[in-house]
């Protein structure tokens, strides 16, 4: 029989946190701080909306775009939190989570060779995305000396002829970095002097602790370079609703549609139904899940420097990035170590690129009580690593 | 910080005051003082448990009861409240908007018991008009919180 694979899809590698995943499944009873998703239930007014849908019987497709109105709340949203206008006929698109939204935008804008650049650490899809689309991933490994942000000098290294389109992953998972306006702009007038693209995944934009979140796309000149990627998952708790949405240049949206037309036809109606109450509505809930996160923030963070476990302070999305580094071993061993030893599982920071070595992603999407559950085990595990117990 | 110190307290008022300025990013003296201050002023005003009695042995009922009263001169709707307040039964009294003047909740351990607070104390009361008496047969939730069922975590132990 011939090879019924294609050359390309196996050549990439699985995702580094699947083979972790397999790992914990075993581990009965493990408790865990790798969740990538909040703690918290849709809120009911959200979940109430979805289900009225399904009464009322709309069951039916919606447009490829979307529904009307969601766009339209979209917009309306983006306005007031953000400070950037769209046009709700032809600028938007609603998608089936934040992570198809990545691939088909870089499927609509890259050509065979065109580089992209790839800040890690960061989400474990846009290099198989890149590479999927035809296009050359190229790494820029962000460090902990600048707190995990894309710096000038970071982004003019790696910058070729052959550079199209900057993927910019912030607030970010794994490290839960943020940009704020200034370093955006330092970032912007790079992007339009060397005539460039961004793919802005703000999926977290809602999660941040120092001052409101900017989106690129808001500062002046970048509305036309930038395709924006935002989602219903993080902010309101909807992570099983697949639902996101991208927000781009006409020129752009409309090659991305062509794409989301024929691959997926329409984001599920019953989520985009959910999801304009959770754009009326959700604000309030969006507050008070916002400041419940920001407690537990700080709770880690005290708890690592009682513990002497070393990380740069975080101030977005739900994850914490301590150095490991001291402890002499690579965070595949500190982590299955961990796991095998005090039942607690962590994600190596190497399964969101190679970069990522010496530390360990932690989630505080957990209430107090698991959180506290869970460090007290680590402070255990890392007393024995120092002779202590 | 009041407001942030209430919050969490209202859900859990048995954690560490150390833990509590952690969370909120305070030192730990200015929250105890704030909590201090707090209760001076009566704003926090206790701190109970939440207990599902269904859970226990203890066989418990309680009632709401709709109360109608004439207020009397010179003794408005709060001289009145007092009166049924002082009783040791009754676990809370509201004045109300509309079509009677007083929700009062009233546990005891029997129906009867309940029955015969409501026909020896509150009705035979003066200012008393008319009495409306609703059994409670099952709590779903109480004071925010769901105590059906405790929920569990049912998300994947790792996700991306």
């Amino acid at each position: 029989m011939r090879n019924p694979l294609s050359d390309t899809i196996v050549s990439i590698p699985p995702s580094g946190i699947r083979k972790f995943f397999d790992i914990v499944s075993e581990m009965k009873d493990a408790i865990s701080l790798g969740v990538g998703e909040p703690d918290f239930d849709t809120p009911w007014h959200i979940r109430e909306e979805g289900i009225y849908s399904l009464e009322k019987g709309r069951t039916f497709y919606t447009s490829n775009a979307g529904l009307k109105e969601l766009k339209s709340e979209i917009c309306n949203y983006l306005k007031r939190r953000m400070d950037v206008s769209y046009d709700p006929d032809g600028e938007v698109m609603v998608t089936v989570g934040g992570s198809e939204a990545i691939d088909i935008a870089l499927r609509a804008m890259v050509n065979p060779g065109d580089e992209v650049l790839v800040p890690q650490p960061s989400y474990v899809s846009y290099v198989p995305c890149v590479t999927l689309a035809g296009g050359k991933p190229v790494i820029i490994e962000l460090e902990e000396a600048d707190q995990f942000k894309l710096t000038r000098e970071k982004l003019l290294e790696k910058i070729t002829p052959q550079t199209k389109i900057l993927i910019l992953p912030f607030p970010n998972n794994p490290t839960g970095a943020i940009m704020e306006k200034e370093e955006l702009a330092v970032i912007a007038e790079i992007i339009k002097e060397k005539d460039l693209f961004v793919i802005s995944d703000e999926i977290y934009g809602e999660l941040t602790y120092k001052n409101q979140h900017t989106t690129i796309a808001a500062l002046r000149g970048m509305k036309e370079r930038t395709v924006l990627i935002n989602g219903f998952s993080k902010a309101y708790a909807m992570t099983g609703w697949r639902l996101g949405y991208a927000c781009a240049p006409e020129i752009i949206l409309k090659q991305m549609l062509k794409i989301h037309q024929y691959a997926i036809m329409c984001a599920p109606t019953t989520s985009q139904y959910a999801a304009v109450s959770a754009l009326r509505n959700g604000d309030g809930d969006v507050e008070m899940m916002r400041e419940s996160y920001n407690q537990r923030r700080r709770y880690l963070m005290h708890t690592y420097q009682e513990m002497g476990l070393e990380c740069f302070e975080p101030f977005g999305a739900f994850y914490t990035f301590p150095n490991i580094k001291r402890f002499g071993m690579t965070s595949d061993e500190f982590a299955t170590r961990l796991l095998k030893e005090e039942k607690v599982a962590v994600v190596p920071g190497t399964a969101f690129g190679d970069c990522g070595e010496g530390y360990l992603r932690i989630s505080y999407a957990y209430s107090l009580k698991s959180l506290k559950e869970a460090l007290g085990r680590i402070q255990r595990f890392i007393w024995r690593l120092e002779g202590k117990g | 910080m009041r407001e942030k110190i209430l919050a969490v307290i209202e859900k859990n008022s048995r954690i560490d005051i150390k833990d509590l300025a952690i969370l909120l990013g305070e030192s730990e003296v200015a929250v105890a003082n704030e909590i201090a201050a707090m209760e001076k002023e009566h704003i926090i005003c206790g701190y109970h448990t939440l207990i599902n009695w269904d859970n226990t042995s203890d066989e418990k009922v309680v009632a709401l009861i709709e109360v109608k009263v004439t207020p009397q001169r010179g003794m408005g709707f709060d001289k009145i409240a007092e009166r049924i307040y002082q009783y040791s039964e009754v676990e809370a009294v509201y004045l109300m908007s509309g079509a009677y003047d007083f929700t009062v909740f009233i546990e005891g351990r029997t129906m009867r018991q309940v029955a015969q607070f409501v026909s020896e104390k509150l009705s035979p009361m003066e200012s008393v008009l008319s009495t409306a008496t609703h059994f409670v047969l099952k709590k779903y939730k109480d004071h925010g919180t769901v105590i059906a069922e405790p929920t569990q975590d049912e998300r994947m132990l790792i996700t991306p």
